[in-house]
This record gives structure tokens, sequence and C-alpha cells, in this order.
């Protein structure tokens, strides 16, 4: 019964958004006086989404074994953390979770956006309802989560062992919260185009959305690369693979709607760009969608791959994003811009911003998809990898590194002040380091030279802004932005680090002897079988030592039976100065041992400045939260 | 904003689209073929897997007559649905050699004592250096060797029952 519950709640919340996104369009076109009516729809069809999701927990909890997908992806011996997360790390469970935040998100739009005006809220919740419109029959249609099994199995087949882990079990909720806040901000856009009212309003109804999402992205982004450095044992953190790109994709061109929407609220300038960002950055969160599912590119990722399905997601695809840039075609033009600004400007600074991301996003966006076009055009399979990105990409990132630590400190409209003389101290801390760089580690390469010295440069630049102002009557949002700038520049840094700095060791060794990889003497001590819940492994015992103590890191090689696969659980050892990264292999027929061994300084930092990135974004959407409070508060 | 630049994202758009429907009408083919193909057999010699049947030299290969090279393992699931039907090429006449992939001998006797033996002779590559060798990715794989001991096909997977008359007509032409 409890499947069948949520297969109804969720047949009745796709009635309920058809009947939403009719109501929406006679109220907007104003043959019906339909506020209310569309409002409380809303939230009753969010409310039936998050029932129809509970289900699915609930039958993934119980290990129901007549209902396929758990049979597909779940097993009654596995640990519960893993059974409960089992519910979304597959195809169905993730669309339906995807549903579930959409349906929330429609929700919450109609329960908060009070500021907007009526026709401008009604006919954004009558697009957020054609979206969830066109998901529930890709649901209902082409991915059922409850269908049943007759006769029920005796055993279902597991989970990819690879996906099991506490950091992937939260990984793609991360990333679909993200996606769908992006779903918000491109329902706005075209309900405010649809109502003609692209305004300061509009921005700040627009804000806290993409500024959740964007949070939500950036933390899902570098929790996925930890989760594929420490995984997936070959010591990397970005690969520029499909399925990554994915998620960068919509980060980038968040990233920019981020800026762009802040103009807008301030100075309402920008109109016509930040409806084309809104609009692209949710269709790159549905571009990113579409690569995952329907296996048109190859990744070392590639999950839950179906044609059919495939097709059906670039049908809506095709739908939303076209509607919606032929929506920005008619009514771009009835934008009129606002109020205009000097070149030397903060505006001009964050315009600058936005070219150089969305040239990045550009520049991402081909990368992967250029094998495909190609293949199209010539029928030559090729494929893109690491050193176009680097060489391309890396470059605009650096100049886009020097624009933070210069635009937080221009003002509105026009640039008054001589702001060099606050950047002084900064440039020569970067002129130092880069001076340094190219004296110390002429082995390194020029751009992580270069990005060695921005961090340098840029971790004091963004407190700048802080100076001189009272820490307690500084605005949060203030505070927030400092503290992402600053996160971007330690992130840089542990990037530059980890490819300026790191070595790396590959041998076989045999019990008892001893290599060395940086500064440290790694001891193979011992080797020996370990049992886990649902898995068996070999352990290796390495006492590591650089100088005074010894630390114990315990690699292992696990093999798991269903389904039948081998992974590599890497050890590592975190220390303040970097990262020591263990990998032990095969073994081969003289009882030698292949062992990988990293010492990357200062790698931790990539991770460390994306949480800070993603703090600074909390302090922000805190501070605008409070300032609506209050205002509505005086109201 | 000029009309032309407004509609430009549209059109971008379509052509994106147009793009991925193609690939989705027409799904990658995933098999990776050989750069042998049209090429001599690179040079090897495996040991014997089988006390009663010959291990196999790439000279074994070039004997005036075309014959199959299949790639087989114990371990291999998709190999015992193959098994029949290689069992029926070698009745129609076609000399059947193999090479055992990353197995141990005792596993092979008994794969082919339960799904029947059509091969003359077995080489055991327990490193899959010769499989690599020939540019093959996987078991079951077929290669196709004319007289001369030049590899004319590769059949990637396991040869079905529908996959016979090609293979016959490919086996006619190079003799």
């Amino acid at each position: 019964m409890i499947a069948e519950a949520g297969l109804a709640a969720l047949w009745l919340a796709a009635a309920l958004s058809l009947l939403g996104l009719f109501l929406s369009v006679l109220h907007v076109r104003g043959t019906l006086e339909a506020d209310r009516p569309v409002r409380a729809l809303a939230i009753v069809q969010g409310a039936m989404c998050l029932f129809a999701f509970s289900m699915l927990l609930l039958v993934f909890a119980r290990t129901d074994l007549s209902v396929a997908l758990v049979v597909e992806n779940s097993h009654s011996e596995k640990p519960f953390l893993y059974k409960v997360a089992g519910a979304w790390g597959n195809h169905e469970g993730s669309m339906l979770l995807w549903v579930m935040v959409l349906g929330l998100s429609g929700a919450a739009l109609a329960t908060f956006s009070r500021q907007l005006s009526s026709r401008t809220l009604i006919a954004a919740l009558g697009a957020q309802a054609a979206l969830a419109l066109g998901f529930h029959a890709f649901l209902l249609g082409a991915s059922n989560p409850f269908a049943r099994l007759n006769p029920a199995a005796p055993e279902g087949r597991g989970l990819n062992p690879l996906l099991q882990d506490p950091g992937l079990a939260f990984h793609p909720p991360t990333l679909y919260l993200g996606y769908v806040g992006l779903s918000v901000a491109f329902s706005l856009a075209v309900g405010a185009m649809l109502a003609g009212d692209v305004d300061r309003r509009l921005a700040r109804a627009m804000r806290p959305w993409v500024l959740g999402a964007w949070i939500f992205l950036t933390l899902g982004i570098t929790a996925g690369s930890y989760w594929a450095y420490y995984e997936l044992g070959w010591g990397g953190w970005w690969f520029w693979d499909p399925v990554e790109n994915a998620s960068l994709m919509p980060w980038l061109a968040a990233t920019a709607l981020l800026h762009s929407v802040a103009v807008l609220a301030a100075r309402n300038a920008l109109k016509a760009w930040t409806m084309m960002l809104a609009v692209i950055a949710f269709s790159m969160s549905m571009v990113g969608t579409f690569l995952v599912r329907s296996g048109i590119l190859t990744s070392v990722h590639a999950f839950a791959v179906d044609p059919t399905r495939g097709a059906f997601l670039l049908l809506l695809l095709g739908i939303y994003v076209s509607a919606a840039f032929a929506l920005f075609a008619v009514r771009a033009g009835s934008l009129r811009e606002g109020a205009p600004f000097e070149p030397v400007s903060r505006e001009a600074g964050i315009v600058v911003n936005n070219l150089l991301l969305t040239v990045i996003l550009g520049i991402v966006f081909i990368g992967t998809l250029y094998p495909l076009f190609v293949e199209a055009l010539s029928g030559e399979k090729l494929s893109v990898g690491a050193p176009y990105f680097n060489a391309v990409a890396g470059p605009l990132a650096i100049l886009l590194g020097i624009l933070l630590a210069v635009g937080p400190l221009l003002s509105w409209r026009r640039e008054g002040r001589p702001i060099l003389r606050k950047l002084a101290l900064p440039a020569l801390f970067a002129a130092t380091a880069l001076v340094i760089a190219f004296l110390a580690i002429p082995q390194a390469s020029p751009l992580s030279k270069f990005g060695l010295a921005l961090a340098a440069g840029l971790i004091p630049a963004s407190l700048v802004p802080l100076i001189g102002r009272n820490p307690l009557r500084t605005p949060l949002a203030t505070w927030g932005m400092a503290i992402a700038h600053m996160g971007a520049a330690v992130s840089v840094a542990g990037m530059a680090a980890d490819s300026a700095f790191t070595t790396e060791r590959l041998t076989a060794v045999k019990l008892g002897e001893t290599v060395s990889v940086g500064p440290w003497l790694v001891a193979f001590q011992g080797i020996s079988p370990v049992a886990g819940p649902n898995w068996t492994a070999v352990e290796a015992e390495l006492h590591a030592s650089r100088g005074g103590g010894v630390s114990v890191l315990r690699p292992q090689t696990r093999f798991f039976t269903s389904p039948p696969t081998e992974t590599n659980e890497a050890a590592i050892d975190t220390f303040l100065n970097g990262q020591l990264y263990t990998v032990i292999g095969r073994s081969d027929e003289e009882g030698r041992w292949q062992l990988r061994l990293w010492w990357k300084p200062l790698v931790t930092l990539i991770w460390l400045g994306g949480g800070l990135i993603g703090f600074g974004g909390l302090l922000a959407f805190a501070g605008h939260a409070r300032r609506s409070w209050r205002k509505r508060l005086a109201q | 904003m000029s009309r032309g630049l407004r509609l430009l994202p549209i059109i971008l758009l379509i052509w994106i689209l147009g793009t991925f429907a193609w690939r989705l009408i027409q799904p990658d083919d995933p098999t990776i073929r050989s750069q042998l193909v049209n090429r001599e057999v690179p040079e090897f010699a495996l040991p014997a897997v089988l006390p009663n049947t010959a291990g196999l030299k790439s000279t074994d290969l070039a004997t005036g007559k075309p014959r199959l090279l299949n790639l087989f393992a114990s371990w291999c699931v998709p190999c015992i649905g193959e098994a029949p039907v290689l069992d029926e090429l070698r009745k129609r006449g076609v000399a059947i050699d193999g090479i055992a992939i990353r197995d141990n001998n005792g596993a092979v006797g008994a794969f082919l004592n339960r799904h029947g033996n059509p091969y003359e002779r077995i080489g055991s590559d327990p490193t899959s250096r010769t499989q690599l060798a020939l540019g093959s990715s996987g078991v079951p794989e077929t290669f196709i060797i004319d007289g001369k001991g030049v590899i004319r096909l590769q059949h990637v997977g396991a040869i079905e029952r529908s996959d016979l008359p090609r293979i016959m007509a490919e086996l006619e032409k190079v003799r």
C-alpha cells in the first residue's frame, strides 16, 4: 500500500500542477481573478510531492522487495544509511527527488514572495507549474519509481559500491537543491518577462533563490570533488569529466547571475542580461541532467543511462528553453535599461565579471560537447581533456581572480576615490610571491606560479572591504562577500600548490621495504585480510615518518560480492601542511604489492576554500533575510 | 539590443538540440576496434593449458588455411553462450584456436569439459599481454586470420547464431 499511496500522490500532484498552470494563464490574461487559488494549488502540490518522496524513503528503509526499484538498488544486508540513500542513488529515485524539490520550491515561492506584483508572481507560479508538469510526465511516463515486482524478489541486487559512501549519499541531493533552486530563478524571469515587470522588486525576490541555489551548488561541487579525490584512488581532485562539467556549468552561470541580480537589485540596471542569465542558468541545470542521464557522452561515472529517457529529457529541455528564449527575443527589446553607469564603477566591474564567467562557461560547454559536434559534422571521434580546459580557462580564471580583488573596492555608479592605494599591499604580496615562485620552483607550470601569486595577493585583498568598518555594524552580506571571495582565493592557493608541489611515487614493494615520497619515508609493515558489513578486503599497514613521530595508514582493496566489484580505498593522512595519500594495488607473483604514494602539500585548501565560499554565501543569505524581515516588521 | 542578436540564443539552442537529438537517434558504438585488422598477427608464444592440447604460437596461425582465433575465459559468462556456436563452426570444418585469458589451467579444463572443446590448440595468457598485443579489450572476442597469418576480421563479443553466415562468408573470401 505504501508504494501505491506514493504513486497516487504523484498523480494528484501532476493534476494539481496542470490545474495551477491553467488558472495562472487565465489570471495573467486577466480573464479570471485566481491569485489565491493558484498559490494554494502550488502549496498543496508541493506537499503531495513531499508525501510521495517520503513513501519512497519508507519502502527503501523497509527494503520492500516487491518494489522493482528497491530490488535493483538495495539489499537487505546493506547498512541502513545506504538503504535510505539508495532511494535517490538511482535514476527513478533521483528524478522523484528532483520533482519533490521542484514542488517544494513552488510552494515556498507561493508562500514567501509576496513583495512581487500579483501578475508577476502568478505568472512565475504558472511557469513553475509548467516545469513541474513536464517532470511529472517524465516520472510517471518513463521512470515510475513505485513499479511493483510480482512475484517479489528473494533478495535485492545492491548498490554500486563506488556509490556506497557517505559523501555520495548526500552529494546528489545537494546538487539537486542547487539545480532546482535555479528553476525558481527561471520561473521568476519568465513570469516577470510575461508580466512586463522586470525591476528591482523582481531582483530582490529572485536573489535569495539564486543565492541559495548557488550555495548548494558550491557545496555539492566541493563535496563531489573531495569524494572523487578520496574514493576513486587516482589522487586528482578535478577531471573535467562530462559529469563534473555538468555541475560546473550551472555553477558558473549561477555565479554570474548572482552578481548581475545584485546590480539589478541595487541599481535597476542590466535587466535584459539578468533575464538572459536566469534562463541560461536553469538551461545549464537541464543540460547537465540530460548529459548525465542520456549517456550521449562517455564518462567515467555514467549511471542510469537510457536513450528513451534521454529523448524525453531532450524534449523537455527543448520545450522549456526554446519557449524562454523565444519570450526573451520578443520581450528583451521592451526592457528599458535602468540607471546608467561609468566605465569605472562597481556595475562595470560586475559586467566584466559576468563576461569572464560567461566565456569560461562557453569554454567548458564547448569542450564538453565538442567531441559530439565534431562527430556530427565529420564522423571523426576525438576527446577533449584537461590540457584544453586548463590552457583555455586557466588564464581567464586568473583574470577573474584579479577582478575579485578590485571589484568589491569600487563604488556604485562612478568611482571617485583612489582605489590603487588600498590595493598596494596585496599587489606587493602578489608580486613577491610571483618572484619567489619563478626562482624557487622553476619546474612548476606558469599557470600554477600565477595561481600562487594570485592567491598571495587575493587573500589580503579580500579583507580590504572590511578595513575601516565597525565589524559589528558591517552588514552580514558584506562579511559574506569578503569571506566568499577569500574562499575563492584559498581554493586557488590549494589548486596551484597541488599542481606545483605534489610528488608522486608508484612502486612495487615487498613486506618490510621502505620507500620515500617527498619528505616522507613510508615502510610497508603488513598486509592482512579484513571484512566489512558487505565486503572483504586486503588491507596494508604503512608506517609513514618524517623526522619525529609515525603515522599509520591502512589503504585497502575492497571486494564487493553483490554486484562483484573491486574498489581501492585510499588511506589519507591530513597534516597542517598537506596530505599523504596512499593506495594499495594488486600483488604480483613474487609477493610484491603495487603501492602508489602522493605527498600533496596544501591540497586541503581546495576544499577548505569551497567550504568558505559556501559559508560566505550563507552569511549573505542570512544578512538579506534579516533585512527583509526587519522591513516587513517595520511596515 | 538588435533583433538579430536577440534571436541568436534560440538559433544556437536549435543547433545544440539538433546535435543532441542526432546522438540519441544514433547512439555511440562503444566497441573498441583493433588497429591490427589487415595486418599480421603480432609475435607471441603461449604455453599449453591442457596436457593433451598444444599451446599456441603466432606461427601456428599461418598455415595456408584461414582459421579462427577465439579469446575466451572460464570466468566469462557470454563465453558459455558462445560455446555451442563455436562447436557448430567446428562441425562445419572451421579450424579454431583459442587463447585462455587470465585463467588457471584447472578451471579451463572444467569449463571445456562442461561446454565442449572446439579448439585445435589453446594458449594460456595469464597476464593479458597477448590479448593487448592483439588489440582486444575483452572476452569473448574472435579474429578471422587468413592463410598468411594476417588478421582479416575482428568480432567483438560472443558470436551469435545469426553471425554464422557472415563469418562463413568472410572465411570463404579469404580462402
